[in-house]
């Protein structure tokens, strides 16, 4: 049994005006085997809230803790982090050219399990992991997110995570860019890798579309740099049905 | 990075330089150039004093070089005088060193591939500089004849300052694939101009790589003798604290259906070190149904390292097959570093497969299988200077 917690987390960001608060004490504690969904308008800072968990250098953690089974994170690397069971599926994953996809996901696995994994056994773990998500096996050969579409580039986010076995997991908006079908498959992987590893998982979305995949415990308001409220799954009906206004102050209805 | 695409259109209206690459003066003869001061358009990102004198004729010949050619017996390897008058047929020097290298050199050393013949391996050309504080001037001339098929590995090492042209010279439905390999010790002052010299049907692929020296000065032209040449220009250079490393092309087209393809790739890392990239490409009237594309890209992976690059696109004739060019010079991505550690790979490891990723593209095109290799392994060891750097910063 793991614990995240993050304890009334401050970050903000270098702007060409200086230094701008986008989290504003968020509190927050996860433990293995629930899943949390959040949902909040644009730019309330979900994404801001990942990166910081992740260690991103554009953001600045000014005061706060995030801390896993007592371990201060935040005075650890990005790599660090990551090793220590953090990962964070990101909304917009980055391109890197003349990387092999197979060559990426071999060096993390390496770099995360400590050791290189048995070739053969590997080989294997791969293929079967990609057939689950419904990749075609060209994409070993291909560089690192170059030229995916959308929905391509958060099937490989998943299948990292199926692969890295990690303690903890913020999906970043996984399942904005899905279609139907490609849903159900990451849904399914998200569900599998839950139920095999125990994985604690922050959920970001705007949809609840995804929420009738991967059953949440537990739901949170995102609003102006924290959590406003949190409740079961029927906050987030509420929210697909009347939207932010009650927390932004102006009405802007959740996307269906 | 931040990446400048054009096309055509675009290019035509965009690059045109100030005088045309046309007008640019050739000679053989080093007193018909003036005396560079170094801001002409030719000269002005050269350090000039670092020349040792090679640009105003100060820099007075006091050593050799040493040229060892291994090849196989069906490759002829001949060492001549001035006279020989197959010498220059390449092209006329278009720079006041090279004209200087054109009139100081004694002997040329002559590496001949007979026509329809393909050597079973490739041959393996080696410069040794003159020594440290030392100046040559050298001469060089490949030559494959109509329909051989060669692959020549040139590697310039050692010390000293060296001025000198190289000829290639592909016959008719000949192919050449060439690596100049600039491997100097830290003295060491090279300028070169490579001509390169295609005749009907002919294919060259000119791969230059620099790694060493303290100022390096490649510059490749490359002139079609009749329709259906094809040349593939590729540089890799990796410049280091304190090295100038400039490489300046020019393809001309002046005849009709030849294509040509430049891709140079650079990394920079250390305070001073600099780089320079230059691609002029000129479309004559003549020449139409060309092919042509270049391409530079430049990768800035420490503060107080600079690249410049600059790619022009002179256009005579509306009748061509396309045109294009593309030239960005971009600081390391934190982006990419950010997202293969947050994989949990380490940083400095990160920051090798950033790096190796970018060269990718250019090595998966050298196929001399023991240049490949040998240019991994010096990138390799490029990239442990990177660590041990960062981790001392
Ligand atoms: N590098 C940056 N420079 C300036 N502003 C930034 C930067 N990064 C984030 N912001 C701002 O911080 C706020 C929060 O952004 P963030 O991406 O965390 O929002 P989000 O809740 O993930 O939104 P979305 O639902 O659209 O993904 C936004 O107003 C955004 O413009
Ligand atoms: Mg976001």
């Amino acid at each position: 049994m793991a614990t995240l917690e993050i304890k009334d987390l401050h970050a903000s960001v270098t702007t060409d005006e200086g230094a701008k608060e986008i989290l504003k004490g968020v509190n927050l504690t996860v433990n293995s085997g629930e899943i949390h969904a959040i949902m909040g308008p644009n730019g309330s800072g979900k994404s801001t809230l990942s990166y910081a968990i992740a260690g991103h250098p554009k953001y600045h953690v000014t005061s706060g803790e995030v801390l896993l089974d007592g371990e201060n994170v935040l005075e650890m690397s990005v790599d660090e982090r990551a090793r220590a069971g953090l990962f964070l599926a990101m909304q917009y994953p980055v391109e890197v050219p003349g990387v092999s996809m197979s060559n990426f996901l071999r060096t993390a696995a390496t770099a995360v399990r400590g050791d290189a994994p048995k070739l053969r056994h590997w080989v294997k773990e791969v293929k079967d992991e990609m057939t689950k998500l419904e990749i075609s096996g060209e994409f070993a050969d291909r560089s690192v997110n170059e030229g995916f579409s959308g929905g391509e580039k958060k099937r490989h986010e998943i299948l990292q995570m199926a692969l890295l076995k990690p303690k903890f997991a913020v999906l970043d908006e996984t399942d904005s860019g899905l279609d139907v079908d490609a849903l159900r498959v990451v849904s399914q992987s998200v569900n599998e890798v839950a139920e095999a590893t125990d994985i604690g998982v922050m959920l970001i979305t705007h949809y609840t579309r995804i929420l009738k995949h991967i059953q949440p415990d537990v739901v949170h308001v995102f609003a102006g740099g924290k959590i406003v409220e949190s409740g079961g799954k029927d906050l987030a009906d509420d929210l697909e049905e009347n939207g932010y206004v009650k927390y932004i102050g102006k009405p802007e209805p959740a996307k269906l | 990075m931040t990446v400048a695409e054009n096309n055509v259109a675009t290019a035509a209206e965009a690059v045109i330089p100030a005088a045309s690459r046309a007008e640019r003066f050739t000679g053989y003869d080093v007193e018909a150039f003036e005396v560079p001061g170094g801001r002409e358009e030719n000269w002005r990102f050269t350090p000039m004093k670092r020349l040792r004198g090679l640009h105003n004729g100060t820099a007075v010949a006091d050593g050799a070089v040493t040229v060892d050619v291994d090849a196989t017996t069906d490759v002829k390897v001949e060492v001549v005088g001035r006279e020989d008058e197959r010498l220059g047929i390449a092209g006329a020097p278009s720079d006041r060193v090279s004209a200087q290298a054109y009139s100081s050199f004694t002997e040329a050393t002559v590496v001949t591939v007979p026509a329809d013949t393909k050597p079973e391996k490739s041959t393996l050309v080696r410069v040794t500089g003159p020594g440290e504080g030392k100046t040559a001037y050298g001469h060089l001339q490949l030559r494959v004849e109509a329909f051989g098929n060669a692959s020549i590995v040139l590697d310039h090492v050692g010390s000293g300052t060296y001025a000198d042209n190289v000829e290639f010279v592909v016959g008719e439905g000949a192919k050449l694939t060439v690596v100049s390999v600039q491997d100097w010790a830290d003295d060491a002052v090279h300028v070169s101009e490579q001509h390169l010299w295609l005749g009907k049907d002919a294919t060259l692929k000119h791969t230059v790589v620099t790694l060493g020296g303290d100022l390096v000065r490649v510059s490749p032209t490359a002139r079609f003798a009749e329709a259906g040449g094809d040349v593939e220009m590729l540089g890799l250079y990796f410049a280091d604290a304190g090295q100038h490393q400039e490489h300046r092309l020019f393809v001309d087209h002046a005849v009709p259906h030849c294509r040509s393809n430049v891709m140079y790739k650079g990394a920079l890392q250390g305070d001073g070190a600099r780089s320079v990239w230059i691609g002029d490409v000129l479309i004559r009237a003549a020449a139409e149904a060309t092919e042509t594309y270049e391409l530079n890209r430049n990768l800035v992976l420490t503060e107080g390292a600079r690249a410049d690059s600059v790619p022009n696109l002179e256009i005579e004739t509306g009748e061509i097959e396309g045109a294009g060019h593309a030239s960005a010079t971009g600081r390391f991505d934190d982006e990419q570093l950010f997202y293969l550690q947050s994989r949990g790979i380490a940083e400095d490891q990160a920051r090798r497969l950033v790096v190796r990723g970018f060269f990718h593209e250019i090595l998966m095109k050298i196929d001399v299988p023991e240049v490949r290799e040998r240019l991994e392994a010096a990138i390799e060891a490029e990239l442990e200077a990177i660590e041990t750097e960062t981790a001392t910063a």
